[in-house]
Protein backbone atom coordinates (compact mmCIF):
# COMPACT_ATOMS: atom_id res chain seq x y z
CA UNK A 1 0.00 0.00 0.00
CA UNK A 2 1.21 3.29 -0.86
CA UNK A 3 0.61 6.67 -0.10
CA UNK A 4 -2.55 8.65 -2.29
CA UNK A 5 -1.01 11.95 -2.71
CA UNK A 6 -3.26 14.92 -2.10
CA UNK A 7 -4.05 17.34 -4.47
CA UNK A 8 -4.77 21.59 -4.63
CA UNK A 9 -7.87 20.56 -5.46
CA UNK A 10 -8.28 17.60 -2.86
CA UNK A 11 -7.48 20.35 -0.23
CA UNK A 12 -9.50 23.30 -1.77
CA UNK A 13 -12.18 20.37 -1.28
CA UNK A 14 -11.77 20.26 2.08
CA UNK A 15 -11.24 24.01 2.51
CA UNK A 16 -15.04 24.15 1.28
CA UNK A 17 -15.85 22.99 4.71
CA UNK A 18 -13.97 25.48 6.87
CA UNK A 19 -15.66 27.83 5.08
CA UNK A 20 -19.14 26.60 5.06
CA UNK A 21 -18.62 27.02 9.15
CA UNK A 22 -17.31 30.60 8.41
CA UNK A 23 -20.17 31.30 6.92
CA UNK A 24 -22.25 30.01 9.55
CA UNK A 25 -21.12 31.38 12.21
CA UNK A 26 -21.21 35.04 10.67
CA UNK A 27 -24.76 34.10 10.30
CA UNK A 28 -24.91 33.50 14.09
CA UNK A 29 -23.07 36.50 15.03
CA UNK A 30 -20.51 34.41 16.99
CA UNK A 31 -17.69 36.77 16.63
CA UNK A 32 -15.45 34.20 15.17
CA UNK A 33 -15.73 34.03 11.67
CA UNK A 34 -12.59 36.24 11.31
CA UNK A 35 -10.44 34.49 14.02
CA UNK A 36 -11.35 31.05 11.86
CA UNK A 37 -10.22 32.65 8.72
CA UNK A 38 -6.89 33.54 10.06
CA UNK A 39 -6.61 30.51 11.91
CA UNK A 40 -6.99 28.43 8.54
CA UNK A 41 -4.48 30.84 6.74
CA UNK A 42 -2.42 30.39 9.08
CA UNK A 43 -2.58 26.84 9.13
CA UNK A 44 -1.78 26.45 5.47
CA UNK A 45 0.79 29.49 5.49
CA UNK A 46 2.55 27.72 8.36
CA UNK A 47 2.79 23.91 7.24
CA UNK A 48 4.00 24.71 3.74
CA UNK A 49 6.79 26.80 5.31
CA UNK A 50 7.48 23.85 7.79
CA UNK A 51 7.41 21.65 4.92
CA UNK A 52 9.18 23.16 2.34
CA UNK A 53 11.78 23.74 5.55
CA UNK A 54 11.67 20.08 6.45
CA UNK A 55 12.54 18.99 2.50
CA UNK A 56 15.55 21.26 3.04
CA UNK A 57 16.51 20.14 5.87
CA UNK A 58 15.99 15.95 5.45
CA UNK A 59 18.19 16.85 2.04
CA UNK A 60 21.25 18.42 4.03
CA UNK A 61 21.47 16.54 7.60
CA UNK A 62 23.61 19.09 9.03
CA UNK A 63 23.36 19.35 13.16
CA UNK A 64 23.56 22.90 13.15
CA UNK A 65 20.13 23.25 11.08
CA UNK A 66 18.51 20.73 13.11
CA UNK A 67 20.00 22.55 16.11
CA UNK A 68 18.84 26.00 14.81
CA UNK A 69 14.87 24.72 13.80
CA UNK A 70 14.91 22.87 17.31
CA UNK A 71 16.18 26.51 18.64
CA UNK A 72 12.87 28.56 16.90
CA UNK A 73 10.87 26.01 18.04
CA UNK A 74 11.53 26.32 21.35
CA UNK A 75 11.34 30.43 21.65
CA UNK A 76 7.91 30.04 19.75
CA UNK A 77 6.43 27.42 22.53
CA UNK A 78 8.09 29.40 25.09
CA UNK A 79 6.17 32.70 23.83
CA UNK A 80 2.79 30.34 23.75
CA UNK A 81 3.46 29.49 27.20
CA UNK A 82 3.42 33.25 28.16
CA UNK A 83 0.48 34.24 26.49
CA UNK A 84 -1.72 31.38 27.68
CA UNK A 85 -1.30 32.98 31.66
CA UNK A 86 -3.42 34.88 32.27
CA UNK A 87 -1.47 36.46 35.30
CA UNK A 88 2.15 35.57 34.25
CA UNK A 89 5.21 36.56 35.66
CA UNK A 90 6.44 39.82 34.66
CA UNK A 91 9.89 40.56 33.21
CA UNK A 92 11.92 37.93 32.05
CA UNK A 93 10.42 35.32 34.13
CA UNK A 94 7.16 35.66 31.76
CA UNK A 95 9.07 33.66 29.09
CA UNK A 96 11.73 32.21 30.87
CA UNK A 97 10.23 30.06 33.42
CA UNK A 98 8.04 28.36 30.36
CA UNK A 99 10.72 28.49 27.86
CA UNK A 100 13.51 26.90 30.56
CA UNK A 101 11.44 23.69 31.44
CA UNK A 102 10.28 23.12 28.28
CA UNK A 103 13.88 23.35 27.49
CA UNK A 104 15.43 20.86 29.98
CA UNK A 105 12.61 18.48 29.87
CA UNK A 106 11.50 17.74 26.20
CA UNK A 107 15.21 18.20 24.86
CA UNK A 108 16.28 15.91 27.89
CA UNK A 109 13.78 13.28 26.95
CA UNK A 110 14.26 13.70 22.94
CA UNK A 111 17.17 13.13 22.66
CA UNK A 112 17.41 10.34 25.26
CA UNK A 113 14.79 8.82 23.24
CA UNK A 114 17.22 9.25 19.94
CA UNK A 115 20.36 7.62 21.62
CA UNK A 116 18.55 5.05 23.55
CA UNK A 117 15.94 4.25 22.12
CA UNK A 118 15.04 4.26 18.42
CA UNK A 119 18.85 5.20 17.39
CA UNK A 120 18.76 6.74 14.11
CA UNK A 121 21.73 7.20 11.96
CA UNK A 122 23.05 10.16 12.93
CA UNK A 123 21.38 10.43 16.08
CA UNK A 124 19.70 13.64 15.45
CA UNK A 125 18.59 12.31 11.54
CA UNK A 126 16.29 15.12 11.19
CA UNK A 127 12.89 12.96 10.24
CA UNK A 128 13.13 11.79 13.49
CA UNK A 129 14.34 14.60 15.87
CA UNK A 130 12.06 16.88 14.46
CA UNK A 131 8.51 15.30 14.73
CA UNK A 132 9.93 13.86 17.88
CA UNK A 133 10.72 17.38 19.46
CA UNK A 134 7.60 18.43 18.20
CA UNK A 135 5.17 16.47 19.26
CA UNK A 136 6.94 16.34 22.89
CA UNK A 137 7.27 20.14 22.64
CA UNK A 138 4.22 20.75 22.22
CA UNK A 139 1.87 18.66 24.66
CA UNK A 140 5.06 19.93 26.76
CA UNK A 141 3.92 23.14 26.56
CA UNK A 142 0.21 22.51 27.17
CA UNK A 143 0.94 21.04 30.40
CA UNK A 144 3.66 23.62 31.90
CA UNK A 145 1.21 26.61 30.61
CA UNK A 146 -1.91 24.85 32.38
CA UNK A 147 -0.22 24.30 35.43
CA UNK A 148 1.45 27.62 35.35
CA UNK A 149 -1.89 29.77 35.04
CA UNK A 150 -2.99 27.31 37.78
CA UNK A 151 -0.04 28.68 40.05
CA UNK A 152 -0.70 31.81 40.33
CA UNK A 153 -4.05 32.45 39.30
CA UNK A 154 -4.73 30.13 42.99
CA UNK A 155 -1.55 31.96 44.41
CA UNK A 156 -3.72 35.27 43.83
CA UNK A 157 -7.25 34.05 44.89
CA UNK A 158 -5.78 32.59 47.72
CA UNK A 159 -3.07 34.89 48.83
CA UNK A 160 -4.87 35.84 52.14
CA UNK A 161 -4.62 32.02 53.03
CA UNK A 162 -0.95 31.88 52.77
CA UNK A 163 -0.57 35.28 54.20
CA UNK A 164 -2.54 33.70 57.12
CA UNK A 165 -0.20 30.59 57.20
CA UNK A 166 3.20 32.90 56.64
CA UNK A 167 2.09 35.08 60.18
CA UNK A 168 1.68 31.87 61.69
CA UNK A 169 5.52 30.82 61.21
CA UNK A 170 4.98 28.57 58.06
CA UNK A 171 7.70 28.80 55.34
CA UNK A 172 6.77 29.92 51.81
CA UNK A 173 7.10 25.98 50.58
CA UNK A 174 4.39 25.12 53.41
CA UNK A 175 2.24 27.32 52.89
CA UNK A 176 1.85 26.90 48.92
CA UNK A 177 2.15 23.18 48.75
CA UNK A 178 -1.41 22.75 48.21
CA UNK A 179 -1.26 25.11 45.77
CA UNK A 180 1.58 23.56 44.15
CA UNK A 181 0.16 20.36 44.09
CA UNK A 182 -2.84 21.02 42.46
CA UNK A 183 -0.89 23.30 39.78
CA UNK A 184 1.36 19.90 39.33
CA UNK A 185 -1.62 17.47 38.82
CA UNK A 186 -3.72 19.90 36.35
CA UNK A 187 -0.25 19.81 34.16
CA UNK A 188 -0.05 16.08 34.12
CA UNK A 189 -3.67 15.37 33.58
CA UNK A 190 -4.65 15.78 30.14
CA UNK A 191 -1.37 13.23 29.20
CA UNK A 192 -3.00 11.08 31.79
CA UNK A 193 -6.10 10.91 30.56
CA UNK A 194 -4.59 10.74 26.84
CA UNK A 195 -3.64 7.82 27.75
CA UNK A 196 -5.74 6.06 29.51
CA UNK A 197 -8.58 6.88 26.58
CA UNK A 198 -5.72 5.91 23.78
CA UNK A 199 -7.01 3.45 20.99
CA UNK A 200 -10.90 3.17 22.97
CA UNK A 201 -12.07 6.71 22.59
CA UNK A 202 -9.10 8.42 20.06
CA UNK A 203 -7.19 7.01 17.92
CA UNK A 204 -4.13 9.31 18.30
CA UNK A 205 -2.99 11.42 15.68
CA UNK A 206 0.85 10.55 14.87
CA UNK A 207 -0.45 6.18 14.70
CA UNK A 208 -3.27 7.10 12.29
CA UNK A 209 -0.71 9.53 9.90
CA UNK A 210 1.83 6.32 9.89
CA UNK A 211 -1.34 4.04 8.91
CA UNK A 212 -2.31 6.70 6.22
CA UNK A 213 1.18 6.51 5.31
CA UNK A 214 0.91 2.66 4.81
CA UNK A 215 3.02 1.95 7.68
CA UNK A 216 1.90 -1.60 9.77
CA UNK A 217 -0.90 -0.81 12.45
CA UNK A 218 1.48 -2.72 14.84
CA UNK A 219 4.37 -0.63 14.05
CA UNK A 220 2.27 2.76 13.77
CA UNK A 221 1.50 1.32 17.36
CA UNK A 222 4.60 0.77 18.92
CA UNK A 223 5.60 4.50 18.10
CA UNK A 224 2.65 5.68 19.05
CA UNK A 225 3.73 3.95 22.42
CA UNK A 226 6.99 5.67 22.43
CA UNK A 227 5.51 8.79 21.96
CA UNK A 228 2.69 8.70 24.35
CA UNK A 229 5.55 7.89 27.28
CA UNK A 230 7.99 10.12 26.13
CA UNK A 231 5.01 13.24 26.20
CA UNK A 232 3.70 11.89 29.61
CA UNK A 233 7.16 12.16 31.28
CA UNK A 234 8.31 15.10 29.07
CA UNK A 235 4.93 16.77 30.23
CA UNK A 236 5.10 15.61 34.08
CA UNK A 237 9.01 16.58 34.65
CA UNK A 238 8.64 19.82 32.80
CA UNK A 239 5.84 20.86 34.83
CA UNK A 240 7.75 20.01 38.33
CA UNK A 241 10.37 22.35 36.97
CA UNK A 242 7.98 24.89 36.17
CA UNK A 243 6.04 24.79 39.48
CA UNK A 244 9.24 24.60 41.49
CA UNK A 245 10.43 27.68 40.03
CA UNK A 246 7.20 29.12 40.14
CA UNK A 247 6.63 28.68 43.60
CA UNK A 248 10.33 29.92 44.28
CA UNK A 249 9.62 33.47 42.31
CA UNK A 250 6.07 34.05 44.38
CA UNK A 251 8.28 34.31 47.70
CA UNK A 252 11.60 36.29 48.37
CA UNK A 253 14.54 34.90 50.28
CA UNK A 254 12.40 36.34 54.07
CA UNK A 255 9.66 33.72 52.87
CA UNK A 256 7.24 37.08 51.97
CA UNK A 257 4.58 36.52 49.19
CA UNK A 258 5.45 38.59 46.53
CA UNK A 259 2.25 39.21 43.91
CA UNK A 260 3.62 42.54 42.55
CA UNK A 261 5.95 39.96 40.31
CA UNK A 262 2.88 39.08 38.38
CA UNK A 263 1.52 40.85 35.76
CA UNK A 264 -2.26 42.48 37.26
CA UNK A 265 -5.07 42.57 34.97
CA UNK B 1 13.29 43.14 73.77
CA UNK B 2 11.63 44.25 70.37
CA UNK B 3 13.62 47.35 68.80
CA UNK B 4 13.04 48.84 65.36
CA UNK B 5 15.42 51.04 63.83
CA UNK B 6 14.55 53.56 61.30
CA UNK B 7 11.79 50.25 60.15
CA UNK B 8 10.02 52.07 56.60
CA UNK B 9 8.12 50.55 53.73
CA UNK B 10 6.61 52.50 50.92
CA UNK B 11 3.89 53.48 52.89
CA UNK B 12 4.88 54.11 56.47
CA UNK B 13 8.04 54.88 58.72
CA UNK B 14 10.93 55.99 59.29
CA UNK B 15 9.67 54.04 63.02
CA UNK B 16 12.52 53.94 65.55
CA UNK B 17 10.76 51.79 68.87
CA UNK B 18 11.91 50.09 71.76
CA UNK B 19 9.71 47.38 73.45
CA UNK B 20 10.66 46.18 76.48
CA UNK B 21 9.77 42.74 77.45
CA UNK B 22 6.43 42.40 79.79
CA UNK B 23 5.65 45.73 77.99
CA UNK B 24 2.29 46.87 76.00
CA UNK B 25 2.46 49.72 73.34
CA UNK B 26 -0.94 50.66 72.45
CA UNK B 27 -1.31 52.18 68.78
CA UNK B 28 -4.02 54.77 67.12
CA UNK B 29 -4.36 56.53 63.75
CA UNK B 30 -7.05 57.56 61.72
CA UNK B 31 -8.05 54.47 59.17
CA UNK B 32 -5.66 54.14 56.28
CA UNK B 33 -2.69 55.75 58.65
CA UNK B 34 -1.01 52.18 57.75
CA UNK B 35 -1.42 50.84 61.15
CA UNK B 36 -1.88 47.70 59.79
CA UNK B 37 1.22 48.44 56.96
CA UNK B 38 3.19 48.98 59.92
CA UNK B 39 2.10 45.77 61.85
CA UNK B 40 2.68 44.21 58.87
CA UNK B 41 6.36 45.30 58.15
CA UNK B 42 6.96 44.30 61.73
CA UNK B 43 6.13 40.43 60.96
CA UNK B 44 8.34 40.52 58.41
CA UNK B 45 5.57 40.27 55.50
CA UNK B 46 6.27 43.47 53.35
CA UNK B 47 9.79 44.35 52.17
CA UNK B 48 10.79 47.24 54.56
CA UNK B 49 14.31 49.33 54.95
CA UNK B 50 15.65 49.83 58.70
CA UNK B 51 16.60 47.00 61.22
CA UNK B 52 14.92 45.15 63.54
CA UNK B 53 16.36 43.00 66.59
CA UNK B 54 14.53 40.58 68.78
CA UNK B 55 16.59 40.18 72.00
CA UNK B 56 19.32 41.79 70.62
CA UNK B 57 19.48 39.26 67.42
CA UNK B 58 19.00 41.14 64.02
CA UNK B 59 15.98 40.00 61.94
CA UNK B 60 18.42 38.92 59.24
CA UNK B 61 20.09 36.71 61.35
CA UNK B 62 16.84 34.67 61.65
CA UNK B 63 14.87 32.98 58.65
CA UNK B 64 11.42 34.90 57.71
CA UNK B 65 9.39 32.18 59.14
CA UNK B 66 11.58 31.85 62.49
CA UNK B 67 11.15 35.86 63.13
CA UNK B 68 6.85 35.40 62.25
CA UNK B 69 6.75 32.31 64.58
CA UNK B 70 8.66 34.72 67.34
CA UNK B 71 6.72 37.94 66.46
CA UNK B 72 3.49 37.22 65.74
CA UNK B 73 0.50 39.35 63.39
CA UNK B 74 -3.04 38.67 64.37
CA UNK B 75 -4.73 40.38 61.97
CA UNK B 76 -7.94 42.07 61.96
CA UNK B 77 -9.42 39.47 59.74
CA UNK B 78 -8.19 35.61 60.31
CA UNK B 79 -8.40 33.08 58.05
CA UNK B 80 -8.83 29.46 58.80
CA UNK B 81 -7.94 26.81 55.99
CA UNK B 82 -8.47 23.46 57.66
CA UNK B 83 -12.12 22.01 58.47
CA UNK B 84 -11.81 22.09 61.78
CA UNK B 85 -10.66 24.57 64.55
CA UNK B 86 -8.00 22.35 66.51
CA UNK B 87 -6.06 21.33 62.77
CA UNK B 88 -4.64 24.58 62.90
CA UNK B 89 -2.93 24.25 66.58
CA UNK B 90 -0.17 22.23 67.43
CA UNK B 91 -1.75 21.52 70.29
CA UNK B 92 -4.87 23.32 71.18
CA UNK B 93 -5.38 24.66 74.82
CA UNK B 94 -9.26 24.04 75.57
CA UNK B 95 -8.53 26.03 79.12
CA UNK B 96 -7.50 28.85 77.58
CA UNK B 97 -10.73 28.83 75.32
CA UNK B 98 -12.33 28.59 78.65
CA UNK B 99 -10.86 31.99 79.93
CA UNK B 100 -11.87 33.47 76.49
CA UNK B 101 -15.94 32.42 77.01
CA UNK B 102 -15.70 29.70 74.71
CA UNK B 103 -16.27 25.78 75.43
CA UNK B 104 -13.63 23.32 76.09
CA UNK B 105 -14.86 21.80 72.70
CA UNK B 106 -14.68 24.80 70.52
CA UNK B 107 -11.38 22.90 68.81
CA UNK B 108 -13.63 20.92 67.10
CA UNK B 109 -15.75 23.02 65.71
CA UNK B 110 -15.91 22.78 61.99
CA UNK B 111 -14.46 26.50 60.94
CA UNK B 112 -16.66 27.04 58.57
CA UNK B 113 -19.89 27.86 61.49
CA UNK B 114 -17.51 30.46 63.39
CA UNK B 115 -19.58 33.05 63.88
CA UNK B 116 -16.79 36.48 63.35
CA UNK B 117 -15.92 36.71 67.00
CA UNK B 118 -15.52 33.21 67.81
CA UNK B 119 -12.83 33.25 64.94
CA UNK B 120 -11.17 36.38 66.23
CA UNK B 121 -10.98 34.66 69.63
CA UNK B 122 -9.98 31.47 68.41
CA UNK B 123 -7.40 33.35 66.31
CA UNK B 124 -5.95 34.86 68.94
CA UNK B 125 -5.27 31.25 70.71
CA UNK B 126 -3.90 30.08 67.45
CA UNK B 127 -1.67 33.42 67.83
CA UNK B 128 -0.34 31.86 71.46
CA UNK B 129 -0.13 28.48 70.51
CA UNK B 130 3.13 29.57 68.49
CA UNK B 131 4.37 30.60 72.06
CA UNK B 132 5.58 34.19 70.30
CA UNK B 133 7.71 36.23 71.63
CA UNK B 134 5.77 39.54 70.65
CA UNK B 135 2.37 40.12 69.88
CA UNK B 136 1.17 42.45 67.13
CA UNK B 137 -2.51 43.01 67.44
CA UNK B 138 -4.55 44.49 65.27
CA UNK B 139 -7.83 45.20 66.34
CA UNK B 140 -8.13 42.44 68.61
CA UNK B 141 -11.31 42.32 69.66
CA UNK B 142 -13.41 44.53 67.15
CA UNK B 143 -16.01 41.99 67.08
CA UNK B 144 -16.40 41.46 70.53
CA UNK B 145 -19.26 42.16 72.86
CA UNK B 146 -17.89 44.02 76.53
CA UNK B 147 -17.44 40.68 78.58
CA UNK B 148 -15.62 38.82 75.72
CA UNK B 149 -13.73 42.37 75.65
CA UNK B 150 -12.21 42.21 79.43
CA UNK B 151 -11.76 38.32 78.90
CA UNK B 152 -9.12 38.59 76.24
CA UNK B 153 -7.52 41.30 77.91
CA UNK B 154 -7.56 39.37 81.17
CA UNK B 155 -5.98 36.48 79.00
CA UNK B 156 -3.09 38.80 77.10
CA UNK B 157 -2.14 40.57 80.23
CA UNK B 158 -1.55 37.08 81.96
CA UNK B 159 0.59 36.36 78.53
CA UNK B 160 2.49 38.72 78.87
CA UNK B 161 3.37 38.60 82.63
CA UNK B 162 3.67 35.03 82.46
CA UNK B 163 5.89 35.17 79.60
CA UNK B 164 7.67 38.10 79.61
CA UNK B 165 6.17 38.88 76.33
CA UNK B 166 5.54 42.43 74.67
CA UNK B 167 2.85 43.40 73.27
CA UNK B 168 2.03 46.01 70.22
CA UNK B 169 -1.74 46.78 70.04
CA UNK B 170 -3.48 48.72 67.31
CA UNK B 171 -6.89 49.68 68.66
CA UNK B 172 -9.77 52.31 68.10
CA UNK B 173 -10.85 52.66 71.54
CA UNK B 174 -9.40 55.06 74.10
CA UNK B 175 -11.23 53.28 77.29
CA UNK B 176 -9.36 50.16 76.00
CA UNK B 177 -6.04 51.61 75.57
CA UNK B 178 -6.41 53.38 78.50
CA UNK B 179 -6.57 50.05 79.90
CA UNK B 180 -4.27 47.72 78.65
CA UNK B 181 -1.08 49.96 77.65
CA UNK B 182 1.89 50.60 79.67
CA UNK B 183 2.90 53.28 76.77
CA UNK B 184 0.30 55.09 74.26
CA UNK B 185 1.64 56.14 70.79
CA UNK B 186 -0.34 57.62 67.71
CA UNK B 187 0.58 56.79 64.21
CA UNK B 188 0.71 60.07 62.15
CA UNK B 189 2.11 61.43 59.00
CA UNK B 190 4.29 58.21 59.01
CA UNK B 191 5.74 58.75 61.95
CA UNK B 192 4.62 57.76 65.92
CA UNK B 193 4.73 59.95 68.50
CA UNK B 194 3.48 60.04 71.92
CA UNK B 195 -0.34 60.28 72.50
CA UNK B 196 -1.47 63.37 74.06
CA UNK B 197 -2.85 62.74 77.73
CA UNK B 198 -6.31 64.78 76.26
CA UNK B 199 -7.09 63.19 73.59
Amino acid sequence: MTLISLSALDLSVAALLVVLLGVLSWRLHLGIGRELGVAAARTVVQLLLVGLALTAIFEHAHFGWVSLIALVMLLAAGREAMTRQERRFIGWWGFGLGALSMFVSSFTLTIYALLAVIGPEPWYAPQYAIPLLGMVLGNTLTGIALALDRLTQNAWDRRHVIEQRLMLGASAAEAIVDIRRLAMRSGMMPSVNAMAVAGIVSLPGMMTGQILAGAPPLEAVKYQILIMFLITAGTGFGTFAAIWLGAQRLFDGRDRLRLERLQQR
Amino acid sequence: MLELISLRTALVGPISLRVAAGECVAIHGPSGSGKTRLLRAIADLDPHEGEMRLDDTPAGRMTGPEWRRAVQLLPADPLWWEPTVSAHFTRFDAAAAVALGLPPESGAWPVDRLSSGERQRLALLRALDREPRVLLLDEPTANLDETSRHRVEALLARYRQDKGAAVIWVSHDAEQRARVATRKLRLRDRILVPEQEDT
